[in-house]
């Protein structure tokens, strides 16, 4: 028998209700008569009650790792273990999933009986990081958890001052609109710079997202410091029979609502015939007409990504999203995705030399100029870094001939 | 014996998970329509297709419920499965006719179908009170508490568009961006526990950690600690995840504020970041009745008032926001108008007025 449950009114209270509850399983796990989690998770919900009838958290922090990697686990130890007993550890694993989170059945299956064997039970898909949250286990079994996770063929994600877990979106494998190789370009990225994650020695965390298209369903600019986003340079795809087949069904007033005087660069119009004309030149990319007309519109061909940096919440100087550093890149060949590779590595190396403790990659960017790092990493200046040039006079330009010799001669190359 | 060392494999090859159709298919996928919500459907350049089914979860889960969700990705969609970024799993499914059992085999079961298109589909959110070391509420309880209000918005498509919700145990806003985040907002400046600081916590860090150095170095009862300039602190928690006994929770004054217009995407404009509406709202578990009823007024005002298309940001846009405060009956206050960094592109440098 295991031990009894605590009363938990309150979080009893979050078993009604038509949205799945995760008290319902968390309950399951405290009464599975026989498995070594089931004590833990008697006492989680009892800590769990005292946290929602006082009001806060019980948690801290420590030191839990497994060897040869200096993060990856997030340790918990309970600040009220003496009522709580049976969950006086409770660490989480941070483990990597495939891009755009794919599963087979037999996969889930494998980790849900891993964990059964050395944690909780409880597993969540997925934390914001992108990790696959592998939630509460004890000091003593997270090396060997993570041993056999590491032999399927799994590997802890990141933590602390450290390139941490990326995502990328669904993208090419389900979505006409993907204009990358995204699982490509994530597994590039993190793979090669997989020592920045499991050796944390960076001023703070820095984060990889890759999205397929500018819907950007990865939050890259607002989340990323380093965020890749396919987009395409040649003239949008337009099926005209499927455009007038679009107008017919839905009326005039709707496209001319909803797609024509939305475009934020009013570049569509809606012809007398019921066929649309595009000015590609003025067209910014938005995506939206794309997402309205599924099937009249799409992407071009001449695909790319284009790459910003600097994107991240409130602390410490406050929201920042990531700002264009690489306009328009191929990624076709090899060489363009080690070149993709190289302004990464020139970047972490950058952010590692120059930033300040606990200051990320934007906030670097904020504190030095985005003109500095631009040098800093190799790049060259352009007009689409920018929503539009300087308004203050205040600044030196003693180079100015030499720096129009350079933008002519990099127009004429 | 040597110790066993890790496989650096890094991220894995997602291709060995991935459903047949789509891994075949992969990078020339031509259109894509929404059949119900809930069902995606795309077709790909070579005529094959593959119907979606969104569920939505409870993003933690005991492995009874991940075994229970395989059995029924064996049963009816090839023994695949994908989650999306906000926690709903989807089921693909190459048979048109296999696609209502799905649904009804879902619903049985008690998984939503729908988070497609314009609904409100699941809130991205944090932890809280269940694992994290600094939270101010718990996002799985506010979270379960808002779907079961929102239910029948996450099983409709009735919104002018999406409608991407977060939710935040502290300021630091892991939940991230949304058209409404629900956060938590600290009132009163943190209570220290000065015996504890010199053990605890690296004082140069903590001091340099400080958005507006608020606090320094002091001595207290003989013991080396640190103080806070309580007029200059702006209680936002900072100095809390590296220094614990700077405790910035409180039962009472750790109070939930309701962020709008947050917007990940670039159709139509640029990204842009929430802003304030709604705070000094009681941080009430189990339900946090007083959030749900402020979200549900601002999603009920937006379904009428906005038009197709509109994202909450759009929508704010075109109406102003002395007509969101209007129709919304939310209080504007002196609070609303930012004093940050880069506050003054926030204010109105124009004739513009709206009546």
């Amino acid at each position: 028998m295991g031990k009894p449950m605590h009363n938990t009114p309150m979080l009893d209270e979050l078993e009604s209700g038509p949205w799945p509850s995760f008290i319902t399983g968390i309950k399951r796990l405290a009464k599975d008569e026989g498995k070594s989690y089931q004590n833990m998770m008697v006492d989680l919900l009892g800590q769990l009650e005292h946290s929602y009838e006082t009001k806060k958290g019980y948690w801290k922090g420590g030191t839990v790792g497994v060897i040869g990697y200096g993060g990856g686990v997030i340790p918990r130890f309970s600040e009220v273990a003496k009522n709580y007993p049976e969950s006086k550890e409770f660490h989480t694993l941070r483990i990597m999933p495939p891009p755009g989170m794919h599963y087979n059945t037999k996969l889930l299956r494998d980790f849900c009986d891993i964990w059964e064997k050395y944690g909780s039970g409880l597993i969540a898909l997925h934390g914001q990081s992108g990790d696959i949250m592998l939630q509460g286990t004890t000091t003593d079994n997270i090396q060997p958890c993570f041993d056999e996770l590491n032999e399927m063929g799994f590997d802890m994600g990141g933590a602390g001052p450290a390139v941490r877990t990326g995502m990328s979106c669904v993208g090419a494998a389900r979505c006409e609109q993907s204009c990358a190789n995204e699982q490509k370009v994530l597994r590039m990225l993190v793979n090669t710079y997989i020592d920045d994650m499991h050796r944390p020695a960076l001023p703070y965390k820095f984060k990889f997202k890759v999205s397929g298209c500018p819907n950007d369903c990865m939050n890259s600019i607002t989340r990323a410091d380093m965020s890749v986003i396919g987009t395409w340079r040649d003239d949008m795809k337009v099926d005209q029979t499927e455009v007038k087949a679009f107008v017919a069904d839905k009326g005039r007033k709707y496209v001319v609502d909803n797609v024509i005087s939305r475009c934020p660069t009013n570049a569509l119009s809606l012809n007398d015939d019921d066929s649309l004309e595009v000015d590609n030149k003025s067209c910014v990319r938005c995506m939206h007409c794309i997402n309205v007309m599924t099937k009249a519109l799409s992407v071009g061909d001449d695909k790319g990504v284009t790459v910003l940096i600097g994107g991240k919440r409130t602390l410490k100087i406050g929201d920042l999203m990531g700002t264009v550093i690489v306009p328009f890149m191929k990624l076709e060949t090899e060489d363009d995705y080690e070149k993709l590779n190289e302004i990464a590595g020139n970047t972490i190396d950058f952010f590692a030399e120059n930033a300040l403790e606990h200051e990320r990659t934007g906030e670097m960017i904020e504190r030095i100029g985005l003109v500095n790092f631009i040098e800093g990493i190799g790049l060259e200046v352009d007009p689409n870094m920018i929503s539009q040039p300087r308004q203050s006079s205040y600044v030196r330009m003693d180079n100015w001939d030499e720096e129009a010799q350079k933008w002519q001669e990099r127009k004429a190359a | 014996m040597p110790p066993r060392m890790p496989i650096e494999s890094g991220v894995p090859d997602p291709f060995q998970y991935m459903h047949p159709t789509l891994a075949r298919n992969y990078g020339a996928w031509k259109y894509h329509e929404r059949p119900r919500p809930g069902v995606l459907c795309h077709t790909a350049d070579s005529g094959e297709k593959v119907w979606t089914v969104r569920a939505g979860t409870q993003r933690q889960m005991d492995v009874y419920t991940i075994r229970k969700l395989s059995d029924i990705a064996d049963d009816f969609a090839d023994g695949y499965v994908r989650f999306t970024i906000r926690s709903n799993i989807e089921f693909m499914v190459t048979d048109e006719a296999k696609v209502k059992p799905l649904i009804d085999k879902l619903i049985a079961e008690g998984f939503p179908v729908g988070g497609t298109g314009p609904s409100v589909t699941m809130i991205s959110h944090t932890q809280g009170w269940l694992h994290c070391d600094i939270p101010g509420t718990d996002a799985s309880g506010v979270v379960k508490s808002l779907m079961d209000e929102l239910h029948e918005e996450f099983i409709n498509e009735n919104m002018p568009n999406r409608v991407h919700m977060t939710t935040s145990c502290c300021q630091i806003n892991c939940g991230g961006q949304g058209d409404i985040a629900i956060n938590i907002q600290h009132t009163k400046p943190p209570k220290i526990n000065h015996n504890l600081v010199a053990n605890v916590c690296e004082r140069p860090t903590v001091v340099a950690r400080c958005p507006v150095a608020a606090i320094r170095p002091a001595l207290v009862n003989g013991k080396p600690s640190l103080e806070v300039d309580e007029r200059k602190c702006i209680c936002c928690g900072a100095c809390f995840p590296p220094c614990p006994p700077m405790q910035i929770n409180d039962p009472e004054h750790s109070k939930i504020a309701i962020w709008i217009g947050g917007n990940q995407s670039n159709a139509r404009g640029k990204p842009t970041f929430h802003k304030l509406v709604a705070a000094g709202i009681p941080n009430n578990p189990p339900r946090w009745t007083e959030v749900a009823s402020i979200v549900k007024k601002i999603l009920q005002v937006y379904k009428e008032d906005a038009k197709d298309w509109e994202r909450i940001s759009d929508w704010v846009e075109r109406i102003g926001w002395p007509r969101f405060f209007e129709l919304t009956e939310l209080p504007f206050t002196k609070y609303h108008i930012d004093n940050w960094r880069g506050a003054r592109s926030s204010l109105n440098a124009s004739a513009h007025i709206r009546f």
